[in-house]
Parts: C-alpha cells; structure tokens; sequence
C-alpha cells in the first residue's frame, strides 16, 4: 500500500480508514438510516461506513452539511469552495483540502487562486475579496478562533453583505468539525494503489 | 425545537428575535435547527455508548475553555451532573490521573481540539491501546469535531453582532 500524501494537491486521493468500517450486510436499522442522505461527495464509501459507527451525529451532520454547503442564497458557491479550502488548509486535511480546491478550480474556471495559495498561503496574489474570505476563514479555523473585529471589516469593505458572512463563518466552521473527522480517522491515498 | 433563537450557538451569541441580525438566522433556519439537532446528538445520544453523557459534557466543557470561549464552557458546565467523576476532565489542567483511558480520551481531545494538523495514524492506535472501543472512538471524533464546529459559529456570530 502507498505511503499516505502529506503535500496539498487538487487530484482527490482516496480515503484509507484508521478505524474499521461497519460492515454494511451488519449494518444495524438505525445506521442504515443514518447512511442514507449521503453527501454529494463521490469515493466516501469507506468514511460514511466509519462514520456509521455513530448514527446519532450521521443522521443530523448529512443535511447540515448539504444545507451549508449547497443552499441557494447567501454567499456563493464558488467563494464557499474558498473558505472551505482556507479551513481545510489550517486543519492539514489534505482529502479535504483537495476535493473543495477541486470544485473550487471547476468553479472559478481559474486554477491561479489555489495555485497561489498552496505555494504562498496568507502572502498568496487574491483580490481584496478573495483575500477577506481567505483571512477570516483562515483565522476562524485557529484555536483559540484568532478572527476579530478588523477581519470582519475587512470582509463588509470587500462588499459582502451579512447573509454572505454568516455562510462564510458556517463553511468554515463546517470544516472546524470535517476536518477533525477526515483528517483524524483516515489517511490520503495516492489514487493510483 | 423549532424556535431557533432559543438553540444554544444563538443564545451563546446573544443574538434575540428582535436582532437586527435575526432574518439573516432565519434565512439559514434550517442549519440552525440541525445544529442544535447535532448538539443532541453529541451530546446527550441514547444509548450514549462508552461515553456517558457527563463525560461528554466535561470534555465539551474543556475543549470549550481551550478555544477561550467561556458561555459555551458554562453551558456545559451546567450539563455536568454534580459531584460526579467526569467533572475533573472539564478542567484543561488535569490531564487523567492514574488512569489509562481517561488519559488517553483527554489526550486526544486535546490534540484534535487544539492542533488537529499534528494528529496522525499513531493516535489512533492509542486510544485502541488504551481499551478504548472503536465504535467509542468515532463517537469521541464526533463530539470533539462537533464542538471545534460549534466554537467558532458562536465567535462568528459574535464578530457578526459587533458589525451588525
């Protein structure tokens, strides 16, 4: 088996649980359940059946998840992208960070962004809109949450209006919990083992 | 729990029907509700498995005092049943006694808490190396990782009311 990926890329690798997975024909009602309303993602069959270990939290974090991230309204999908990217790269949750700079490149039609910030991070070329969401997302994602009041001014002088911000501070919250699951019960596998 | 000016990151946050931020919550009333909907299920699952309900308050508890974010760490304060032994681990200085498995579960609720890019496969294996069920590690990820979500809504918010 490869050596888990310890640099960020775009190319989603797989995904290689530290914990065993349920086994589905042993799956009980409840975490067949719970497995249902599975994200959008593809290739996370293994993690969806780890994750299964703990119906209760599945069941509600699915559709919090897609309601976060695929909602009409509010901030826009490419920009979430952005702040998903931000989180997962303070988290060092290299699946994570791969498949959201992916959907961010497919997006924007613009590789340049991710580019910059996987070679630069906060020194990265962006636009002051960019640059406001990566900052806010990136300092949100601390611990202790490091954002203030000058980031948030920096994000309303950029023109994002309030209903944008409050996706900003789910997004990246949103991958405050997806990274500490993806990045802590599995490894990133080259695709090609 | 329909109401979500009553769910616990808009109370945190001290964020009222009257706000003016409140039609921009309800605008995402629905993450909201599954918010609170995942804080049950974090922290108050029946049956809650290897972790007891108290334990899981105290951890929350702590995590929530490592990210500075004390209404959240009196909120679950108050869910620790008095008295009880769980009430140590909320408090970031005790790091588990003479005990393995306490050790173990506050060492990693630490390290995911506060430098989860440092955690790796050996942390894993060392909670299984402590007795520690897997099902029960995937219910202490959720819980940990639930939380490290629920932190930073809160701040957002906060950030939000003070720019609102």
């Amino acid at each position: 088996m490869s050596e888990p990926i310890t640099d960020f890329t775009t190319i989603v690798p797989f995904w290689k649980p530290r914990v065993t997975p349920v086994e589905l024909d042993k799956a009980s009602k409840e975490q067949l359940d719970a497995m249902k309303v599975t994200p959008s993602d593809t290739g996370v069959g293994e993690y969806v059946l780890v994750l299964a270990h703990d119906p209760k939290t599945l069941k509600e974090r699915t559709p919090l998840f897609n309601g976060i991230m695929y909602s009409h309204g509010g901030l826009s999908r490419t920009e979430t992208e952005l702040g998903a990217v931000a989180a997962s790269l303070v988290n060092r949750c290299i699946y994570c960070a791969a498949v959201h700079s992916d959907r961010y490149n497919q997006l924007s039609k613009d590789e340049t962004v991710i580019e910059g910030i996987f070679d630069s991070g906060e020194n990265a070329d962006l636009d002051p809109r960019q640059q406001a969401i990566y900052n806010f997302a990136t300092k949100l994602s601390q611990c202790p949450p490091e954002a203030d009041g000058a980031d948030m001014k920096q994000l309303t002088d950029a023109g994002l209006g309030m209903d944008e911000i409050f996706d900003l501070v789910l997004t990246a919250s949103l991958f405050g919990w997806a990274n500490r699951l993806m990045h802590v019960l599995g490894d990133p596998i080259p695709r090609e083992a | 729990m329909d109401d979500i000016f009553t769910s616990v990151v808009v109370e945190s946050a001290g964020i009222s029907a009257n706000h003016p931020l409140a039609a921009v919550l309800g605008g995402r009333g629905e993450v909201m509700q599954l918010t609170q909907a995942s804080h049950a299920a974090a922290l108050k699952p029946e049956p809650p498995g290897g972790l007891s309900h108290g334990e899981r308050a105290a951890l929350a508890c702590r995590m929530a005092r490592l990210n500075d974010e004390e209404t959240l760490a009196r909120h679950y304060e108050a869910m620790i049943p008095e008295g009880s032994e769980p009430l140590f681990m909320a408090d970031p200085a005790f790091i588990g006694g003479d005990d393995n498995r306490t050790k173990a579960i506050l060492r990693h609720t630490d390290l995911v808490t506060t430098n989860p890019k440092q955690a790796s496969e050996g942390d894993i294996s060392a909670l299984k190396d402590a007795g520690i069920p897997e099902p029960d590690i995937v219910r202490l990820s959720e819980l940990i990782a639930f939380v490290g979500y629920q932190v930073r809504v809160v701040k957002g918010l906060r950030l939000m009311t003070a720019a609102a």
